[in-house]
């Protein structure tokens, strides 16, 4: 026992960043992988955009910078690839400088290379980033083309077959929004969802989605926190479309590394509580 | 992969080594990554604040014919006087760096606080109080066409009562003794709870991150066999 006491006391920190470094190291390239199953929440968003019918309006946001990329790519991924599955449209969009960035990405990664018969302009546009926050959510409402008087490449806004019939937030089928922070699900919530009573999901990064639950399901149609969250959406989204299997897999991926890693917080969670109680019987 | 992409890799991989290379102890290169990445990140916030709201703006919508052929968005447009405005509150702003003429800035700052809070009051009423109010007024006893959904009635008598305990916590004008303190410490419970949730999901966005950074890591180390 007081060999036991001794070690835990003495352990120096190092040694417990290197046994996290090995959990998440050691499954990432033995791609160890979990079982999955989405969760209530995540599966009620994925039929939502299940139910649309084809060619709706959806805008899709990339509200977030390149410090939460593992968490966010893989949600924003797999939306684009849902959405076109069924056909739908997306308006690209970004509350953030940094999502302008993570916007073109996706379209590299995802539509260019999976979607080769798209159009763009036809069935996707990218609107890029704008200024403002939620004041432009809110001029958005009123006056869509008013802030968007170009897409990202400087074509007139007008010359764009999918812009035809916008001209306010009220015109979108849906809105989308993969976000880690302050613009983002909140205030699409507050600032379009609500006041139009258009749908909103949201894709956020863990830290976010405990602040978001609350507006589930009346405001919120539903919500994908996490890496948890991108992965159980992939499962979705795997199993009613099968041909993702292969390319469609990045949360999944990473959600074996972090269920090891968590085992391993587990543990030194356990050890460090019975290092707290034999130092205080010494005492 | 091009050469630049490899250049960005190298210098990704370098930056995040020097980062991690704390976890052992305090160095140079720590340092000189920390660094770097607050100079590079104020650079990157200046141009963009000056690209994408300063010149489309305020120097496009006032002076269009200075910026046609440069900004698709001027182009056939009559000056926008009225954005004068904003720009001298802005300018009064500025004003707090020369103490004699300091106050003037209060004027601007007295329009930001009056305009936000107009702004903010009315979309927090709608959406986080009335709204939510809303999503609390739940039936505590659930029945379907299929009869009583126990599961269902258990979740929805946690929240309202959940939420009750909770406000109790707050709710100073009692005394927390007898009944009310044995909800105000049920509310405790709750907020317990609703931390170790979020703490929980902290752990999971921290880690999440690292993970990342190791792929990262795994794709600079695959890079050598190209070089190679």
């Amino acid at each position: 026992m007081n060999i036991l006491k001794n070690f835990l006391l003495q352990l120096d920190r190092r040694i417990i960043y290197a046994a996290i470094a090995l959990a998440v190291t050691i499954p990432l390239v033995l791609h160890f992988a979990v079982p999955l199953k989405p969760s209530p929440i995540v599966q009620s968003l994925f039929d939502a955009l299940e139910a649309l019918p084809p060619k709706s309006k959806v805008i899709l946001s990339f509200d977030y910078g390149p410090s939460t990329l593992p968490e966010n790519d893989p949600m924003a991924f797999a939306f684009a690839r849902h959405l076109l599955t069924r056909n739908h449209r997306i308006y690209m969009m970004a509350l953030w400088a940094t999502g302008a960035r993570n916007l073109d990405h996706t379209i590299e990664q995802v539509i260019e290379k999976e979607f080769p018969g798209k159009v763009y302009g036809v069935d996707y546009v990218k609107l890029g980033y704008k200024a403002g926050d939620e004041g432009l959510i809110n001029t958005l409402f009123k006056d869509f083309k008013g802030m968007y008087t170009t897409d990202g490449h400087g074509t007139n806004i007008n010359d764009i077959p999918m812009m035809k019939d916008i001209t306010t937030l009220e015109d979108f089928d849906m809105i989308l929004n993969v976000g880690s922070g302050r613009p983002g699900t909140k205030e699409w919530i507050q600032y379009a969802g609500d006041r139009g009573n258009i749908p909103i999901g949201g894709a956020v990064t863990a830290v976010e989605a405990l602040l978001l639950y609350p507006y589930y399901p009346r405001q919120l149609k539903g919500l994908l926190g996490g890496l948890q969250g991108a992965a159980e959406y992939e499962t979705a989204l795997i199993s009613k479309y099968p041909q993702f299997g292969t390319t469609g897999r990045q949360a999944q991926v990473y959600m074996g590394p972090q269920a090891v890693a968590h085992c391993v917080i587990l543990l030194l969670v356990i050890l460090g509580n019975v290092s707290y109680f034999l130092g205080r019987r010494r005492k | 992969m091009t050469m630049w992409d490899m250049i960005v890799l190298w210098i990704g991989g370098a930056m995040t080594l020097m980062i991690f290379s704390f976890l052992y102890k305090d160095n140079p290169f720590y340092k000189f990554a920390e660094h770097l990445f607050v100079g590079v990140s104020a650079a990157f916030w200046m141009v963009k604040a000056i690209q994408t709201t300063m010149i489309p703006n305020m120097w496009a919508a006032i002076w269009p014919k200075s910026v046609t052929g440069i900004l698709h968005a001027a182009q056939h447009t009559e000056p926008n006087y009225v954005r004068l405005i904003p720009l001298g509150l802005g300018l009064l702003l500025l004003s707090r760096l020369m103490p004699r003429i300091a106050w003037l800035s209060r004027w601007a700052m007295a329009v930001l606080i009056g305009f936000t809070s107009g702004t903010y009051l009315v979309r927090y009423l709608q959406s986080d109080f009335i709204a939510q109010i809303r999503s609390t007024l739940i039936p505590l006893v659930v029945v379907t066409p299929q009869g009583l959904d126990v599961i269902q009635s258990l979740l929805n008598c946690v929240l309202v009562f959940g939420v009750l305990c909770a406000l109790m916590y707050f709710f100073f004008s009692l005394e927390h003794r007898g009944v009310v303190g044995g909800i105000s410490r049920a509310g405790i419970w709750v907020l317990m709870v609703a931390f170790g949730a979020s703490f929980g999901y902290t752990v999971m966005a921290r880690i999440s991150l690292l993970i990342g950074r190791i792929d990262y890591l795994g794709e600079w180390l695959q890079s050598f066999g190209k070089i190679l």
